[in-house]
């Protein structure tokens, strides 16, 4: 009846794994009776699980990355904590339990932080950035959103019930096979990627379409801005690259569970075919992470230089190049296990190749910050402290990129301490400064700047006392993963990078800080012209937070900074004469209810309850059905009530509140003369 | 929600005909990601291939006489599909129905065909937890005759729907894109022939 799940699934074996299912369980609770306490659960159910409004996808989806990111930070905080005390000793946490959290520790900050927040960033600005009112698939959007959810479920679960993987986050086989790994583990982390990366393969599908067939008259695509430029590409990787997960993961499965001999060691199996499958999707997957983040801090830096993007075709072209090129570096990822020289060679050049574009980028920056007048917002900083440490990421990339370099500093600290010099400052702090630049189009009100600045100086400082040291301790021949040691002259180091992930605790506080400081100056900070920082792209030209609709008349746009270019002509608050109806996506529960059924077949199918497999997979399909037989899913928003919304947004903005426009007027205007650069 | 008047009528009929094309679109780049998955697994099944682990070997299991049944089924079922289509541009229905019905008899036939070729295989122990060459070989016949299953299905849904709703534009759409799938199936099938079967018997 429920197939291999009994009372042992539950987590006695360690105190420690007894105190985060604790928490975890504790956690939910809490969150359930909080819930009912305010009497939300309708108004939670209507106006947001069943939503497809893609603004409201995308807040739920950054808080889904938010309470992730915590998960995923205890992890590391754990792991360094061990690591601080191990010498020559147990720690304190059992071997198991280590590698079920460096296991954890990867796959959450991958799949379920970065991927949720920058899909979430997406849906909260793309469509707006482009005068669309919404999203081309917005059911579809609502399918990935849930997709996504049941397989961060999926690995909270684990910590309840049964164990998480101990294959770490790439669950090489052999080790991943049920040989090996005859537990439950690397099945949890299976299921959570094939039922997430599928939702995320349907997000990249809707965005491509979306911005290729629902932009603005005159948004040409050499006008769109940065941050859709590189949601563009990275919905193109997502497209081609996630298919290659569920198939490894598939089959991966099959061999766990039905004896199949893809990557067995006997039997006509294959190991290495994994390592190429895995990379195939895992090496693109890091640009998917890092382009949207360099779209952001395009933006920003735009707009807090108060100057246009300097070498915009040159950070399109590079961003396209850098898409192409990704996925033709995969196998530096397992250069020591044994290709032949000039196999090594071709991927190491391809490698190192991508530092061009990835230079031309830092140089546009560069650009646009000389001369400006640069405004030291926490985004901007978050910017600033992102192409220092990057580069530095970068060089020792570049290193790895060797093949002769990097047999020695293969599976060290030293390659650890690279992909978190990319991914922390080349990913999150993106997100987080697009969490700062953006909050206010999506709540309507500012986030408090001093805690802001805070939260970026504790990340910035803890991000080099935790990783600089595991650069020298690669040098010193530190392996990763290790549960303990017996080199005394590890320890210091160690005990520096604990230290580092302390910081980086307190700089989470800091925007937890933040968010709660913020909500209670509610009524100081409100962004009432929906434009806060004297932005130059579309998204801020709705209110804050956007109607439903976002625009009530779709704009007609004539220069790549169309917002700014329309507050210059003063035709960017002009009501309109005439206002039209406007349709809209209706609400459906399906999409939560298509979310809790992969999540109910990812589960059955861990613990090898047949039955309950074939009911969530028969019940998928009825609700596929029902949605494919559907005629009747938009409804219509008459003129009359657009035309109250907006005359009731307009009357709120008095001329004191908008931004002096006269020192942005170029010269040319000036003088009568064409502009250089602008189609007319 | 206010109440449906001519107008509003019209104007979702006008939002309809947008998003039916951004539809078709994305129906093109889903297929995409399809080809990607079916590219891997023939893929996988190249490098495989040869790895029958001392048991039976691609010349013991195929039987090309049975395959070139199959092929012929899949491919009459594509040409019966575009008669629908064909049907459903001249706005008949009735004819649409029954070719759909013929093309559904097909693709059954088809399945069956491939359900007594696997149960062959497994009873002569060549199942796919045999060796790699057999595990490569099932998942991906196994991933084309699942398509297969959900194409039926998707015809099924499809004949009901013009039965009830006659061809609605959108139901004319959703025929459209249910008919990329099933072409698309056909252009798989034609890879594992080429690259599964023909050189397997050689």
């Amino acid at each position: 009846m429920l197939g291999r799940l009994t009372i042992e699934a539950l987590p006695f074996y360690s105190w420690v794994a007894m105190g985060g299912a604790f928490v975890t369980v504790a956690g939910g609770v809490a969150v359930f009776l909080l819930i009912t306490y305010l009497r939300a659960w309708k108004v939670l159910w209507t106006d947001w699980l069943t939503s497809v409004d893609h603004k409201k996808i995308g807040i739920m989806y950054v808080v889904l990355a938010l309470v992730m990111l915590v998960r995923g930070f205890v992890d590391a905080l754990m792991m360094r904590a061990q690591q601080a005390i191990a010498l020559n000793s147990e720690g304190y946490l059992p071997p198991e339990h280590f590698e079920q959290i460096f296991s954890s520790h990867g796959t959450i900050m991958i799949f379920f932080v970065a991927m949720p927040f920058l899909t979430g960033l997406i849906n909260i600005i793309v469509p707006q950035q482009i005068g669309a009112r919404d999203v081309a698939f917005p059911f579809l959007n609502s399918v990935s959103l849930w997709m996504t959810a049941a397989g961060a479920a999926l690995v909270l679960v684990s910590l309840v019930v049964g164990k998480f993987s101990q294959a770490g986050w790439t669950g090489y086989p052999p080790y991943a096979g049920i040989e090996y790994s005859p537990g439950v583990g690397v099945d949890y982390w299976l299921w959570a990627l094939i039922v997430s990366g599928v939702g995320s393969t349907l997000s990249g599908i809707n965005f491509i379409v979306t911005i290729v067939k629902n932009r603005c008259p005159g948004m040409t695509f050499m006008r769109m801005p940065m941050f859709t430029w590189t949601t563009l590409c990275i919905s193109i990787l997502i497209a081609f690259a996630f298919p290659a997960l569920t198939v490894v993961a598939a089959q991966l499965t099959l061999d766990r569970t039905l004896g199949f001999h893809f990557f067995t060691n006997g039997d006509g199996g294959n190991m290495m075919m994994y390592a190429n499958l895995l990379w195939i999707w895992g090496h693109p997957e890091v640009y998917i992470l890092i382009l949207p983040a360099f779209g952001i801090f395009s933006e920003v830096v735009a707009t807090f230089s108060r100057k246009r993007l300097f070498g915009y075709p040159s950070l399109v072209y590079a961003t396209a190049c850098i898409a192409l090129l990704s996925f033709t570096v995969w196998l530096h990822h397992f250069f020591t296990m044994g290709s032949s020289a000039n196999v090594n060679a071709v991927f190491g050049i391809a490698t190192m190749i991508i530092a061009v574009p990835t230079g031309v980028k830092i140089f546009d920056w560069l650009f646009t910050m000389f001369r400006g007048r640069i405004e030291f917002h926490p985004s901007m900083v978050f910017t600033i402290g992102f192409m220092v440490t990057f580069v530095i990421g970068g060089v020792t990339g570049v290193l790895l990129a060797l093949p002769p370099a990097d047999y020695l500093m293969h599976n060290s600290t030293f390659l650890v301490a690279h992909f978190h010099n990319m991914l922390i400052p080349g990913a999150l702090f993106g997100y987080f400064a697009g969490l700062n630049y953006w909050f206010p189009k999506a709540f309507g009100f500012k986030l408090d700047r001093k805690w802001g600045i805070r939260s970026f100086w504790f990340w910035l400082i803890g991000f080099y006392l935790a990783f600089m040291p595991l650069y020298v301790l690669g040098f010193m021949g530190m392996s990763r993963r290790m549960e303990h040691y017996a080199d005394p002259n590890w320890q210091p180091y160690l005990v520096v990078a604990a230290l580092g992930a302390i910081c980086v605790m307190i700089g989470i506080a800091c925007i937890a800080i933040q968010l709660i400081v913020s909500a209670r100056n509610w009524g100081s900070s409100r962004d009432i012209t929906g434009d806060p920082w004297n932005g130059r792209t579309l998204e801020w030209a709705t209110s804050s937070p956007p109607a439903p609709y976002n625009f009530a008349i779709i704009p007609d746009v004539r220069d790549i900074d169309a917002f700014h270019d329309m507050k210059i002509r003063g035709t960017a608050y002009a009501p309109s004469a005439q206002y039209q109806d406007i349709v809209m996506p209706k609400s459906t529960p399906l999409g939560p209810i298509l979310g809790a059924l992969a999540f109910g077949l990812g589960f059955a199918f861990v613990w090898y309850i047949w039955w309950l497999v074939a009911l969530c997979f028969v019940l998928s399909l009825v609700c596929v059905g029902i949605r494919a037989c559907d005629d009747n899913s938009d409804f219509v928003l008459s003129a009359a009530d657009v035309e109250k919304i907006e005359r009731a947004r307009l009357a709120q903005i008095s001329s004191a509140d908008l931004h002096d426009m006269r020192d942005f007027v170029p010269l040319g205007e000036a003088s009568g003369e064409a502009l250089p650069g602008r189609v007319m | 929600m206010t109440e449906l008047s001519a107008g509003n009528t019209l104007l979702l009929e006008e939002e309809e005909k947008t998003s039916l094309e951004a539809r078709e679109f994305g129906f093109w780049i889903y297929l995409m990601t399809d080809a990607v998955i079916f590219a891997l697994l023939f893929a996988t099944y190249a490098v495989l291939a040869n790895n029958s682990a001392a048991g039976p070997t691609s010349q013991d299991v195929f039987e090309l006489s049975h395959t070139a049944g199959e092929t012929a089924l899949l491919l009459l079922s594509s040409l019966t599909f575009g008669f629908a289509t064909i049907a459903m541009t001249l706005g008949r229905s009735g004819r649409v129905v029954f070719w759909l019905i013929i093309t559904l008899l097909l693709g059954i036939c088809f399945l069956a065909m491939e359900f007594v070729e696997f149960q062959g295989m497994l009873e002569k122990g060549a199942g796919p937890e045999v060796s790699g060459f057999l595990s490569a070989f099932f998942t991906l016949v196994g991933t084309h005759g699942l398509h297969v299953a959900f194409g039926a299905l998707g015809i099924c849904v499809m004949i009901g729907q013009v039965l009830i709703k006659g061809l609605t534009l959108p139901v004319r759409s959703r025929l459209v894109r249910l008919g990329l799938f099933w072409h698309f199936l056909d252009i798989v099938w034609i890879g594992i022939f080429s690259v599964v079967y023909l050189p397997g018997v050689m």
